[in-house]
C-alpha cells in the first residue's frame, strides 16, 4: 500500500507540488479566506445593541453605507488620495529607475539596496517623522519662522490631505521603484538603438519603445501601491486631521468605539470590491493605451 | 549606453535625499534637549535614551514584539520554504492561482485582513492578544519570505539533489545534507526580513492585541502626549539603527554564494 502511494508520488509533479504547497495553502485558507468569508457574512447581519447581533441575512448594511454621505465621501476621498499617491509615486520614481537601469554601470545592486533600505524602517516611524517635518512647530515651519520668511506657521501642511499624500508617496516609494526597475532593466537596448537609427526623436523613442516595454512594471506598481493605500489607516490618523480622514479610520471606529461590526464589515467589503474593480479597469485601460501607442 | 545624463543623475540624488532625510530627523531630535521638535536645536542630551531604561511598559512591549516576531518569522519561513520549493522546482496545474493566492496577503489592504481575523477570533470565543497577532503576522510575512526563497532556490542546480539521490541518500538526507546548506543563506535572510516586518507591523497588532501591546502599539500610545515624545524619538532611533543593521545583514546573506542569480534576487524584493 505504501509502495503504491510512493509510486504515485514519485511520478506525479502535481502531487509533489501540492504536498509542498499544502502548509501555505492551509494557512491562506484558515487565516485569510475563511475569515474574509465570515466578514462577508457579518456584513449582512444587524447590530441590535452594543452586545447583540441579529443573524438574519439582509443587504441593509450596504444600503446604509450608500445612504450615509460621510461614508460615501470618505470612500471617494480614499480613492482620490490613493490615486494621487500612485500617480505621483510612479512619475517621481520612473526617472530614478530609468537612470539606474540605463546609465549606472557599476554596483547597480548597491543603488537598489540603498533605494529600498528606508522602506524597511518601521512604517509607523516613517509616518511619524513626517509629523515632525510638517507639524505646526515642525521642521519646516520652525525653520521658515526662524529665517524670518514667515511670521505665522503654515497650517495647511499638517492635518490635511496634502500631508497624507506627501507621506504616503514617501512611504510607498519602494513599491514603485522595484517593479519599474525590473521592467526597465529587462528592455533589450538594441530596440532603443534601432529606434534611434530609424530616425525617431528621443521623445518618440521613449513613448513608442521604452515606455510600452516598461508597462508590466508600471501596472505592477499600480497594483501594489493603489490597492493597499486605499486602506491605509496610520497616515490619515496621524497626519490627516479631519480633512485627510480616510475610510479606514471610520472602519476602525465601527469595530471600536461605535461598535457596529456589520456596518464595519460592509464598509470593508465595499472598499475591497471597489479597489479591485478600479485596478482591473486601470490596468486594462493602460494596456489598451499602449497597444495604440505602439 | 555610453552617454552620461547629468540632469537625471541630479534628479536621482535629490530623490535619495527625499527618501532618507525624513527618517534622519528622528535620531537628530532624539538628542535634542527639548520637548518640541523644532529648530534651532536646544542642546545635546542623552537623557531621552536613559529614560527608556525606566519604562516598564516599554520593556514588556519589546518582549511581546520579540516573541511575536520570532514565532511568526520561524513559522512563515518554514511554510514559505516548502512553497518556494514547489514553485521553483515543479510545473503543475493551478500554479498561477496558488501563487496568486499565497501572495494575496501582501496585496490586500492590511486593515481588511485585520478586521477579518478580528471577527473570526472573537466569534470563536477567544481572547484578543499576542496569539491572533502572531497568526496575522505569519500570514503577512509568508509571501515576503517566499519571494526571497524562490529567488534563492531558482538559482540552484537541481542536479545536485539528483546526484545525492542516485548515490543512495534518501529524501530527508538529501534535504538536510544537500539542499538545506545551499538554501541556508536564503533561509536566514527570509527569517531576518520576516522578523523585521513583524517587529514593525502596526495595523494587525492595533486590531488584535487587546491589552498586550507590541512595540509599535506602545509607541502609538505614547505619541499622543507631547511630554512623552522625546523618549519615543530615542526608541525610534534605536529601532531604525537595529532594523537597518538586520536588513543589511539579510541583503548580504541573500547574495552569499550566489553567482548569476544575484541580480534577480535583488530585483524580486
Amino acid at each position: 500500500m505504501i509502495g503504491f502511494w510512493r509510486k504515485i508520488y514519485a511520478k506525479n509533479d502535481n502531487v509533489k507540488a501540492y504536498t509542498l504547497l499544502s502548509p501555505a495553502l492551509i494557512l491562506i485558507i484558515l487565516a485569510m479566506v475563511v475569515p474574509m468569508a465570515l466578514m462577508l457574512s457579518f456584513s449582512m447581519f444587524t447590530q441590535v445593541n452594543m452586545m447583540e447581533i441579529d443573524y438574519t441575512f439582509t443587504f441593509q448594511r450596504y444600503i446604509d453605507f450608500f445612504q450615509k454621505n460621510l461614508l460615501v465621501t470618505l470612500l471617494i476621498k480614499s480613492i482620490k488620495i490613493s490615486f494621487l499617491v500612485t500617480l505621483i509615486t510612479l512619475i517621481t520614481a520612473y526617472p530614478v529607475c530609468y537612470y539606474i537601469a540605463f546609465y549606472v554601470k557599476k554596483n547597480k545592486m548597491l543603488w537598489l539596496v540603498l533605494l529600498t533600505l528606508p522602506f524597511w524602517t518601521s512604517y509607523l516611524l516613517r509616518v511619524f517623522s513626517w509629523k515632525i517635518i510638517l507639524g505646526t512647530k515642525g521642521v519646516i515651519n520652525s525653520s521658515l519662522i526662524n529665517a524670518g520668511i514667515l511670521s505665522e506657521p503654515l497650517t495647511f501642511l499638517m492635518y490635511s490631505e496634502t500631508a497624507v499624500v506627501i507621506t504616503l508617496t514617501h512611504a510607498w516609494a519602494a513599491f514603485a521603484l522595484l517593479p519599474l526597475y525590473v521592467s526597465l532593466e529587462k528592455i533589450d537596448f538594441s530596440f532603443i538603438e534601432a529606434g534611434r537609427d530609424l530616425g525617431l526623436s528621443r521623445f518618440e523613442v521613449f513613448w513608442k519603445i521604452t515606455f510600452p516595454l516598461s508597462l508590466p512594471g508600471v501596472i505592477g506598481a499600480i497594483l501594489i501601491i493603489f490597492i493597499p493605500t486605499v486602506g491605509d489607516y496610520v497616515t490619515p490618523a496621524l497626519l490627516g486631521g479631519t480633512d485627510g480622514r480616510m475610510l479606514s479610520n471610520m472602519i476602525q471606529a465601527y469595530f471600536g468605539k461605535i461598535n457596529n461590526i456589520p456596518l464595519g464589515a460592509a464598509s470593508a467589503t465595499i472598499m475591497l470590491t471597489t479597489v479591485i474593480l478600479i485596478t482591473i479597469i486601470v490596468s486594462n485601460v493602460t494596456k489598451r493605451l499602449t497597444q495604440r501607442l505602439t | 549606453m555610453n552617454e552620461k545624463n547629468n540632469t537625471l543623475l541630479i534628479y536621482t540624488l535629490l530623490y535619495f535625499v527625499f527618501l532618507y532625510v525624513p527618517v534622519l530627523f528622528l535620531p537628530i531630535f532624539s538628542f535634542n534637549d527639548a520637548n518640541y521638535m523644532s529648530f534651532p536645536l536646544a542642546g545635546f542630551t542623552t537623557e531621552h535614551y536613559e529614560e527608556m531604561w525606566s519604562k516598564r511598559n516599554l520593556h514588556k512591549a519589546l518582549w511581546a514584539s520579540i516573541k511575536v516576531g520570532v514565532v511568526a518569522s520561524v513559522i512563515s519561513t518554514t511554510i514559505a520554504l516548502f512553497a518556494a520549493k514547489a514553485f521553483a522546482r515543479y510545473k503543475f496545474r493551478g500554479e498561477k492561482i496558488s501563487y496568486g493566492g499565497i501572495m494575496m496577503p501582501f496585496l490586500i489592504p492590511e486593515i481588511i485582513l485585520a478586521v477579518a481575523i478580528l471577527i473570526i477570533w472573537i466569534n470563536l470565543g477567544f481572547k484578543l492578544g499576542l496569539v491572533p497577532v502572531t497568526i496575522g503576522h505569519t500570514l503577512f510575512c509568508t509571501p515576503f519570505a517566499m519571494l526571497i526563497l524562490i529567488a534563492r532556490i531558482e538559482g540552484f542546480d537541481f542536479s545536485l539533489e539528483e546526484a545525492s539521490r542516485d548515490l543512495g541518500e534518501n529524501a530527508w538526507g538529501t534535504f538536510f545534507r544537500v539542499s538545506f546548506p545551499l538554501y541556508l543563506p536564503g533561509i536566514v535572510a527570509a527569517l531576518l526580513l520576516s522578523f523585521i516586518i513583524s517587529f514593525d507591523e502596526f495595523i494587525l497588532a492595533f486590531f488584535l492585541t487587546g491589552s498586550d501591546a507590541t512595540l509599535p502599539m506602545y509607541m502609538w500610545g505614547q505619541m499622543r502626549f507631547v511630554q512623552k515624545l522625546p523618549h519615543v524619538l530615542a526608541l525610534g532611533a534605536v529601532i531604525i539603527v537595529f532594523t537597518t543593521f538586520i536588513v543589511l545583514l539579510a541583503f548580504w546573506l541573500r547574495n552569499v554564494g550566489q553567482g548569476k542569480a544575484k541580480k534577480d534576487i535583488a530585483v524580486k524584493l
